[in-house]
């Protein structure tokens, strides 16, 4: 029966994998050729190809060589690697504190869970949008809220020093509540024998966080802070609505550089070799964590 | 008595800081979306409009064509939710229950590109629509999620639980494949599919980049693009702006919170997605 089976109806697979290999091919696989190969041209995306015409025009590294020598894409760096150092230690404080509330076995818990995702529902435009209007120096809310306490707020987006903070707390309060929802997911298994053993024992509150929680969350920390370096690389509408790139280029990141390039100066060679350097940065710093992940992440217990 | 009561209390006073700093930029975008125009720039700050203004709402639709926007925004989500889900739910089908040469090599082919970034490809992508002819038509938006690895792999993985009992009975019936996949996986991978569901309508509805590279005619934008594009003309009307994103996120509510109640376990996998 079990052999019967087996042999019955083989080339039906090719039916069902059709349309997704189609989609592989068509979206995912041809795009990469095509674009690797625009990467070594001049073309400006506009005139129609014709390589008789010399259109597009073959420069070989040249576009690699302008980005990697120029200022433009080192600051573009240093402004995402500045994001990085502020968002990545705020949203994990941010999303662990938050899963270890939703964690407690108290009445009311679902309906905090639901508060604390409604960020992430909401599309990015809209969130950049509330963003831009509550930081408003003069007429925002939390320049308000800061009067309160007697701190004269900054000038935030309009400000090159405050622009990628500004950037920074809309992209905490966007994301916390995916991230907490993992951390949630992580503290659940943890076996609650620990957490009793230690307490006869005499561990305390901190004691029990710093020596059980913590190491037994980090396969959960890991796969967090490689998402979360990963998005930082993708950084785009919140920069597109909140500053376009301002003031003076303070926010300028890749994904912005890349639609600029490509839309609006119509380098499309250029902008494809941005892209691919990107893809590279994005694909070494997944390699180097899964490597260094063996040395720190305790996944036995 | 007292020790008794302390948790719960430390409890709900940490979770109403963390509600209300989640809360506050909503509750500025609802007070703000009813504000008159004079009132944006009124010093003190109101938090509470002295005087309620529709202004916003009316402006928002008067100025674009907002109600469009919205109802291309629906086209588009519908139309990459049943399109996403056909197609993995089929290749979820072969990779679990059919044997094929090369199948384990072409599913590791498939979990591979979910390496890729979309921010990476966006050019290619792009470049392709434009030799198929397809910018500035919603088959171009939409024609990219007939391939998804992550809802792929979530469905071949519930598909492979699924008894193969079932069927070697339909086989004995007489049935192909296809009234296989049709009669018997596709109604066991109903909850599966609902999330794979939610998360493909959320993406469609709130994505920015891939339509902004797609669709430039204001009659063809989606809700995000129209945001956008109304923040780039009227960047100090916050009263308009907080209205029109006021309702682009009423639906996802709506519809996230009605599929909450169905499948909480699911929705778990939502979050991993986001």
């Amino acid at each position: 029966m079990e052999h019967s089976r087996r042999q019955f109806g083989r080339f039906a697979a090719f039916w069902f994998l059709l349309p997704c290999l189609a989609g592989l091919i068509l979206f995912s696989i041809i795009p990469v050729f095509y674009a690797f190969w625009i990467s070594f041209t001049d073309w400006d995306g506009l005139k129609p190809i014709d390589p008789r015409a010399g259109v597009p025009g073959f420069v070989g590294l040249d576009n690699y060589a302008a980005i990697l020598a120029g200022e433009e894409f080192w600051r573009v760096l240093r402004n995402t690697l500045f994001f990085i150092a502020m968002y990545l230690p705020l949203i994990l404080a941010a999303s662990i504190s938050a899963a270890m509330l939703l964690n407690r076995p108290y009445r009311g818990v679902a309906v905090y869970r639901v508060l604390f995702y409604i960020p992430v529902l909401t599309s990015w435009v809209a969130g950049a949008l509330i963003f831009k209007s509550i930081l408003s120096p003069e007429y925002g809310g939390v320049n308000d809220i800061l009067r309160i306490f007697g701190i004269p707020g900054p000038g935030w987006l309009y400000d090159a020093k405050w622009a990628m903070p500004g950037i920074v707390l809309a992209s905490i309060w966007k994301d916390m509540g995916f991230f907490a929802l993992i951390f949630l997911g992580g503290l659940q298994g943890i076996d609650t024998d620990c957490y009793e053993a230690a307490k006869i024992d005499g561990a305390g509150v901190w004691q029990r966080f710093w020596h059980i929680t913590l190491p037994l969350l980090s396969p959960i920390t890991f796969f967090v802070i490689v998402i979360c370096l990963i998005f930082s690389f993708q950084l785009f509408p919140q920069v597109m609505i909140m500053t376009d790139g301002g003031p003076i280029g303070a926010t300028q990141v890749m994904v912005e550089r890349i639609y600029r390039y490509a839309f609006s100066y119509y380098k499309m060679g250029y902008a494809s070799a941005f892209s691919f350097i990107l893809f590279a940065i994005i694909f070494v710093f997944t390699y180097l964590q899964l490597k260094l992940q063996k040395k720190w992440v305790h996944y036995d217990a | 008595m007292l020790k008794r009561y302390a948790g719960p209390v430390l409890f709900h006073a940490a979770a109403t800081v963390i509600a209300v700093m989640v809360l506050i930029p909503f509750f500025w975008m609802i007070s703000t979306s009813l504000k008159s125009k004079g009132a944006l720039t009124a010093v003190p700050i109101q938090w509470i409009p002295e005087e309620i203004s529709f202004e916003g709402y009316r402006k928002v639709f008067e100025v674009f064509p907002f109600a469009r926007t919205i109802l291309n925004s629906a086209i588009i989500a519908v139309l990459t939710v049943s399109i996403r889900l056909t197609a993995a739910s089929m290749a979820a089908y072969a990779f679990a229950k059919i044997r094929f040469r090369g199948r384990e090599t072409l599913f590791a082919l498939i979990l591979a590109t979910m390496m890729i970034p979309q921010q990476a490809t966006f050019i290619p992508l792009f470049l392709v629509m434009k030799e198929l002819d397809l910018v500035n038509t919603f088959t171009g938006v939409v024609a990219p999620s007939i391939f998804n690895a992550f809802a792929i792999f979530m469905l071949r993985q519930h598909m492979r639980t699924i008894s193969d009992a079932y069927i070697d009975a339909a086989v004995m019936d007489g049935a192909g494949h296809r009234t296989i996949f049709i009669r018997l996986m596709v109604p066991l991978s109903a909850p599966i599919l609902a999330t794979l569901a939610v998360i493909a309508f959320m993406d469609a509805w709130n994505d920015y980049l891939w339509p902004l590279v797609m669709l430039t005619e204001p009659k063809k934008m989606t809700l995000p693009l129209a945001l956008s594009k109304l923040s780039g003309q009227y960047a100090t009307d916050y009263n308009t702006l907080m209205a029109g994103s006021l309702i682009s996120i009423v639906p996802i509510l709506i519809v996230f919170l009605a599929a909450q109640k169905h499948f909480r376990a699911g929705l778990q996998v939502g979050g991993l997605k986001g």
